[in-house]
């Protein structure tokens, strides 16, 4: 759908900062999320979860704990359905395990009783024989031959054959003569990076409330980005019919991308089909740790050729990621954004996925790109400081606009990179002076952004108010965003229309809450729905006009004769139709059912400051200011919060946050107190610069803006660390110990 | 395991319930008294998502057993509005949009409102270590503390 070439349309709510409409309720504490339903006769679900990295069952005996008084149902891998689907077997058996326990924590049996302590003593009496495999949790150990095998025959036919069975993917991108291109470099840098993996930390943990009665039909109430999505995987996993589940998703307490997938649903439905009660199910945070997704560790080598003037002559990345216990396609996303800022003649690609026994990787906003810009992004930076350039020039030069062929091979249409750098190197922020132990990073970042399956219904209430029904759980302020786009179109006040989150049953298919698509797909489902509304309502006044449909217009939210041929009608107001529609034809509404394309890519730069402490290696962030371009900000406090919140998780992944495994191949920090997220604190004030480049996919420009935001700050921060200790980090987190130690020699 | 009966005031009404004693404050309140405001986000004392006021300091209430409340001044999030009139904070919260998902937004109003009762004026560094114990994964905090000092101005000059 293309972007309405209307000169400076003037938007009279777009870009304003409205209240949004679950405010008051989540200022009160009214607002219900996963864990805030009850029901009665309703039972407590917990989970039982492997101590192992790697092992087989042998056994599990479930009879002490069927026993104990007040147990209804107790549940194992058994109880679930077996898929033949690749990816539905994977989530049936990351739900409950089968043969073998792929990680610690991995589930392998449950129960429901009638209270929380019951369900925690119950677990304890289920007693599992295990035997013990080897293990692996690093990615370079375990793309190794004699590696122990996570999981047998996953391997996709683009890995070549010898390699070991843990290496599932292979991937390559690229154009141009790297050869020729390092030939021509007068510095070339080549550089190797690890990164820790880390967790999304949404602070709710992940909750649900199920019933499944034995005629296949159920309910779900939970938190999660996607309830088209749960209910797919429950309905495979569960082996009963779409149809008959519906599932409602909750207020949801953050995602980041994390509640994309499943998996306590299944779990609460099989205890609920066993003991015939409700079952609610609520993971702890040492359980959401544990056993829900973190993002990929990484392990990559970059090199990159450059000029003495800046410009780059060839660049190659080689990545290998580790998505866990299994396999995943994370790393071709990260191979494809690596070198997307840059105009490059040459360049190329490769990535490599290994499973480990960690836990099952689910997407953290923009998956796979952070890491892998942060290692192009640290040896741009490394050449700058070598050749002694600027680095924000040395972007400009080679930065990529319109018409630059990708590294990934689409040509770029409409970018806003060259208009972001420009902004940051306008900024007082660039300029500004640095003292001792002090230092400056910056870093470009990039997303793809999606568009996808989306449905909207936009009902015209007979009092004159909008409804408009979608089906993406909202996770940052977008029924405001979706509201402001409807009243926009309609041309009614934005308090007229409110926007509410469809179930299963209520409205059809919609692709998860992902790749910073609701703005994007579901506005431009909205403003179409909005548009069919009007057509049938100017059809409706043409009808009572007595003249042809094409002869009224809509303007200022009325219909109008279309000009003087048209006759003399005074205007008729949305009100005004809708008080007599049923006279005209009936109810008024609006449909629009799309697979969106043209998202229409995002790019950010972030300035980053930081002084080091050389006695102790802690860094500070002294501050730090986002750029990036959003295409039209539907509404600028919220695109705000996206690149103030992206950016913050990016500094707690480049400063503190990482999974730590021991020698046991056991999580050592499963709890907030170890795996270290920012707090208050430890920032400065996030300041933010909101570039507008109209997306050419969208009405009314618009591009996603969740996810870019996350991108720069690993390399942002690292390149200020490095700077700021005169040494060059390569490997996240820079937590103290390991600053000190790269300081101190 | 036997119940134990307590009795407390919560938000200015009295409140009597049973729990057992290993029930925690917070699990009394979403679960035996159904005022669900509080969220748990750790359990450990780590996150603040269930911070509430006892006899007039902020504590987690995840720390907190029920039967320790005997006789105690309860405060939560649901008692902070008076009927349809918002705290300022909450108001400027909204203003500002100072929340996203809103999940932490309970815990981190009622340590505010603590802030703000004993310190009517402070700097941005003290209310960012006032808030230290409150984790927020999606605002990046920078919209929480100036909503604060916005909300601090104001109440100054009320």
């Amino acid at each position: 759908m293309a972007f309405d070439a209307q000169a400076e349309r003037k938007f009279n709510i777009v870009g304003t900062r409205v209240a949004r409409p679950d405010g008051i309720d989540k200022v009160t504490g009214k607002a219900a999320y996963g864990a805030d339903i009850s029901a009665p006769g309703m039972l407590h679900g917990r989970i039982l979860r492997s101590p192992h990295a790697h092992a087989r069952i042998v056994s599990i005996d479930t009879s002490a704990a069927e026993a104990l008084a007040g147990v209804k149902a107790v549940v194992t891998g058994a109880d679930l359905a077996q898929p033949e689907d690749e990816g539905f077997a994977d989530v049936a058996i990351n739900c409950l395990a089968r043969d073998k326990v792929l990680y610690d924590g991995h589930a392998v049996a449950a129960v429901a009783a009638k209270s929380k302590s019951i369900a925690k003593q119950a677990i304890r009496l289920i007693k599992v024989d295990y035997e013990i495999l080897p293990h692996v949790t690093d990615v370079d150990a375990a793309m190794k031959p004699d590696a122990p095998v996570i999981q047998e025959g996953r391997a996709l036919e683009t890995v070549p054959a010898g390699m070991s069975q843990n290496v599932t993917t292979h991937c390559q991108f690229g154009h141009g003569d790297l050869d020729a291109g390092f030939a021509k470099a007068d510095k070339i840098v080549e550089r190797s990076f690890k990164t820790a993996a880390t967790h999304q930390g949404y602070i709710e943990p992940q909750a649900c409330m199920a019933s499944l009665g034995s005629d296949g039909r159920g309910e779900v109430w939970c938190c999660t980005q996607g309830q088209y999505m749960v209910r797919a995987n429950c309905a495979a996993v569960l082996g009963v019919e779409e149809s008959q589940l519906r599932i409602t998703s909750s207020e949801i307490g953050g995602g980041f991308g994390g509640k994309t997938s499943t998996f306590i649903e299944p779990v609460a439905l099989a205890l609920s089909r066993k003991s015939g009660k409700p079952v609610k199910v609520v993971m702890t945070r040492d359980e959401v740790l544990k056993a829900t997704g973190p993002t990929i560790s990484s392990s990559m080598d970059i090199k990159i050729g450059m000029t003495k003037d800046g410009r780059i002559t060839a660049a190659r990345g080689e990545l290998r990621y580790s998505g866990g216990a299994y396999p995943n396609a994370t790393v071709d996303m990260g191979a494809q954004a690596a070198f997307a800022a840059y105009d490059l003649e040459a360049v190329e690609t490769v990535g490599w996925n290994a499973m480990t026994n960690r836990p099952k990787e689910i997407p953290y906003r923009a998956p796979g790109a952070p890491t892998s810009i942060y290692a192009v992004e640290s040896v741009v930076d490394e050449l700058c400081q070598e050749l002694g350039l600027d680095p924000l020039d040395v972007r400009l030069m080679n930065a990529a606009r319109k018409g630059t062929l990708s590294s990934y091979g689409p040509t770029f249409n409409d970018i806003g990179l060259v208009a972001t750098l420009e902004a940051a190197k306008a900024h007082p922020h660039y300029a500004a002076p640095l003292g001792p132990n002090q230092g400056r990073g910056l870093s470009c970042g990039f997303w793809f952004n999606f568009g996808g399956n989306t449905c909207v219904s936009l009902n015209i209430n007979d009092d004159g108010t909008v409804g408009v029904v979608e089906g993406n759980p909202d996770i940052g302020g977008s029924r405001a965003s979706i509201s402001m786009m409807a009243a926009e179109e309609l041309g009614v006040p934005y308090d007229k229309v409110r926007t509410v989150i469809a179930d299963t049953s209520s409205l059809g298919f919609n692709d998860i809450t992902d790749g910073s698509r609701v703005t994007f797909a579901v506005g431009l489902a909205t403003i179409e729905a909005a548009r069919a509304a009007i057509n049938e309502m100017c059809r409706r006044v043409a009808k009572i006009w007595d003249i042809d449909a094409d002869a009224v217009i809509w303007e200022d939210g009325c219909a109008k004769p279309a000009g003087p041929n048209a006759g003399i009608h005074p205007p008729m107001t949305l009100a005004e139709i809708a008080a007599i529609a049923g006279n005209t034809g009936g109810p008024i509404a609006g449909h629009h059912e799309v697979n969106a394309d043209g998202a229409g890519v995002s790019f950010g730069v972030h300035l980053c400051d930081t002084e080091v402490d050389p006695e102790t290696g802690a860094t500070k962030i002294l501050r730090y200011t986002v750029f990036q371009d959003a295409g039209k900000a539907v509404h600028p406090d919220y695109v705000e919060g996206q690149m103030q919140g992206g950016a913050v998780q990016g500094i707690g992944w480049a400063l503190n946050e990482e999974y730590i495994y021991g020698t046991d191949g056991r999580l050592q920090n499963a709890g907030f107190l170890d795996y270290r997220v920012p707090v208050a604190s430890d920032l400065p004030d996030i300041e933010t610069v909101i570039l507008e480049i109209p997306n050419p996919g969208h009405p009314y420009g618009v591009r996603g803006v969740g996810e870019t935001p996350i991108v720069p700050p690993l390399a942002a921060v690292s390149n200020a660390v490095s700077r700021a200790a005169g040494v060059r980090m390569t490997e996240l987190p820079m937590s103290p110990p390991r600053l000190l130690k790269a300081m101190t020699g | 395991m036997k119940t134990i009966p307590v009795e407390t005031t919560i938000n200015g009404d009295s409140a009597e319930f049973l729990c057992h004693a290993d029930e925690s404050l917070l699990d009394v309140l979403r679960d035996r008294l159904g005022m669900t405001g509080s969220k748990e986000g750790c359990g450990t004392g780590d996150c603040g998502a269930c911070s509430v006021m006892l006899n007039g300091r902020v504590m987690c209430s995840c720390l907190v057993l029920g039967v320790e409340t005997q006789g105690a001044e309860i405060e939560t999030i649901e008692g902070m509005a008076k009927g349809e009139e918002l705290h300022p904070l909450q108001r400027v919260f909204l203003e500002e949009a100072a929340l996203q998902c809103g999940v932490c937004t309970p815990g981190i109003l009622v340590a505010a409102k603590a802030l703000l009762e004993k310190n009517p004026d402070p700097t941005d560094t003290e209310v960012r270590y006032w808030l230290a114990g409150n984790l927020c994964r999606c605002t990046g905090y920078d919209k929480i503390i100036k909503a604060v000092q916005t909300a601090a101005a104001e109440m100054r000059s009320a």
